[in-house]
């Protein structure tokens, strides 16, 4: 019998992030600080749109690209938020979550052996994703130095006359880090000079502790060659709904609109439906939860400074990216005794690139109570490791 | 701060000015000023804690009261309204826009003890016209917090 998968499928390596969540849903009674969503539920009034859609009837697929009212109140958000005017009609494509958006994204972007720039750490999705697209992968290490910013200077020595994407993951998880405007300026010069594309994946925008987020798109002559992708599952605690969107050149998102019509058709009603609530009235739930998270965000880093753990500032996202280099263990190793001895689990660093060894990612999506908890437990482990 | 402040301690008065202070991002000493500010200035007027009397076997009952009275020349509601929030036994007492004017909050042991206050005290007062009496039968959310709250993590452990 010849063999029923494909070869390339198989070259991908399994998540990282799954060979750990199986380590910790065997334990019980562990304290996971391994969850990459929010912990809030949907705000009520966007939950209560979803209801009233499907008592209106409205069960049927939605046009390729997305409700039209749907994609004027992205437009207008995105302007009135992030200073990019995208024209609903033909500039804007309603996705399944943002990570459909990259995978889409990537598809129609590539031509075989080109080369994408991805800086690491960062989400797991881009690498994959580009390769299936028949990108060839040229990997960023991003430098706790640089608070792991990307720099000018790492993105010049990786540019090559066969680059055609940079991935721009900011605010970033799983290190928490942002780019300010005074980074993003020099990158979109670049940019510009080299004559590149960007996936700037602004999942976290909304998640920013340090004045508002600007987008690379937002630069001169930068939104061309920007695919600007966000979504709702952060920013209004909707992650269940898998609902995002990306903002484009049109003759990208013409294309893009085909896979997403072979491959999707639309979608899901429901939550787009609920997403124009979100918009329209969710800036205030976003302001509470952005506290709250800030909030237990200063409580970590406080609770690391007691400790002696080295971490930088991060300014965005939900993740703190401590350093465990002391230790002398890799992430891996450091993370399943942490989980075995103290019951807290937190993701290696290494499940978003080789550039996260030495680090965890502790996720801050907690209420409060519970991060407490979980640091009296972390200090009593690291305490007991340092003898 | 002073709004980020307030917030917090809405939620939790029994919060200590260290952990206050780590939320907040400044230092401990900036954290209790604000405060002492605060209750001077009568912002902050008092802290409480919120029970569930439900689930104790102590009876309470409690009303809300809708009163229709006739205002007062020179001082408008605000004479009547101390008449009645001078009784320890009444909770709370607002001025309401709409078809009544005052809604007073009274809480008791018995129902008994109510339609009497009601009787007695209440009706008898001079400008009061008339009253309308509700008994509550349940708390389902109160003070911002739903008493029956499922709290469980639904989420899967580890997610990217």
């Amino acid at each position: 019998m010849k063999k029923i998968t494909s070869e390339k499928v198989e070259q991908i390596k399994p998540s990282g992030i799954r060979k750990f969540f199986d380590i910790v849903s065997e334990m019980k009674d562990a304290i996971s600080l391994g969850v990459g969503e929010p912990d809030f539920q949907t705000p009520w009034h966007i939950r209560e749109e979803g209801i009233y859609s499907f008592e209106r009837g409205k069960t049927f697929y939605t046009s390729n690209s997305g409700l039209k009212d749907l994609r004027n109140e992205i437009s207008n958000y995105v302007d009135t938020h992030y200073n990019v005017k995208y024209n609903p009609d033909n500039e804007i494509l309603v996705t399944v979550g943002g990570s459909e958006a990259i995978d889409v994204g990537l598809r129609a972007m590539l031509n075989d052996g080109d080369e994408v720039i991805i800086p690491q750490p960062s989400y797991v999705s881009y690498a994959p994703c580009s390769f299936l697209a028949g990108g060839k992968n040229i990997i960023i290490d991003l430098k706790p130095e640089n608070e792991f910013r990307l720099t000018p200077e790492e993105l010049e020595n990786a540019v090559t006359p066969r680059t055609k994407v940079l991935i721009l993951p900011y605010p970033n998880n799983p290190t928490g880090a942002i780019m300010e405007k005074e980074d993003l300026e020099k990158i979109a010069k670049i940019i510009q000079e080299k004559d590149i594309f960007v996936l700037s994946d602004e999942i976290y925008a909304e998640l920013t502790y340090k004045g508002q987020h600007v987008s690379i798109a937002s630069f001169d002559g930068l939104k061309e060659r920007t695919l600007l992708i966000n979504g709702f599952s952060k920013a209004f605690a909707m992650t269940g709904w898998r609902l995002g969107y990306a903002c484009g050149n049109k003759e990208l998102i013409k294309q893009m609109t085909k896979i997403h019509q072979f491959s999707i058709m639309c979608a899901p009603t429901l939550s787009q439906y609920a997403a124009i609530e979100a918009l329209k009235n969710g800036d205030d739930d976003v302001k509470i939860m952005r506290e709250a998270y800030n909030q237990r965000r200063r409580f970590l880093l406080d609770a690391f400074r007691n400790m002696n753990l080295e971490c930088f500032e991060p300014f965005g996202a939900f993740y703190v990216f401590p350093c465990i280099k002391e230790f002398g263990m890799s992430s891996e190793e450091f993370a399943t005794k942490l989980l075995q001895e103290e019951k807290v689990a937190a993701v290696p660093g290494t499940a978003f690139g080789n550039s996260g060894e030495g680090y965890l990612r502790i996720s801050y999506a907690y209420s409060l109570e519970k991060l407490k908890i979980a640091m009296e437990r972390m200090k009593r482990f690291i305490t007991k490791l340092r003898g | 701060m002073r709004e980020e402040l307030l917030s917090i301690i809405e939620k939790n008065s029994r919060i200590g000015i260290k952990d206050l202070a780590v939320l907040l991002g400044v230092s401990e000493i900036d954290a209790a000023n604000e405060i002492t500010n605060l209750e001077n200035e009568g912002i902050i007027c008092g802290y409480h804690t919120l029970i569930d009397w439900e689930k104790t076997s102590i009876e309470k009952v409690t009303a809300l009261i809708e009163v229709r009275v006739t205002p007062q020349r020179g001082q408008g509601f605000d004479k009547i309204a101390q008449r009645i929030y001078n009784y320890p036994e009444v909770k709370s007492v607002y001025l309401i826009s709409g078809g009544f004017d005052l809604m007073v909050t009274l809480e008791e042991k018995t129902l008994k003890d109510i339609a009497a206050f009601v009787t007695d005290k209440l009706s008898t007062l001079d400008s009061v016209l008339s009253t309308a009496t509700h008994f509550i039968l349940k708390k389902y959310k109160d003070h911002g917090t739903i008493l029956d709250k499922n709290d469980e993590d639904t989420r899967e452990v580890v997610t990217p």
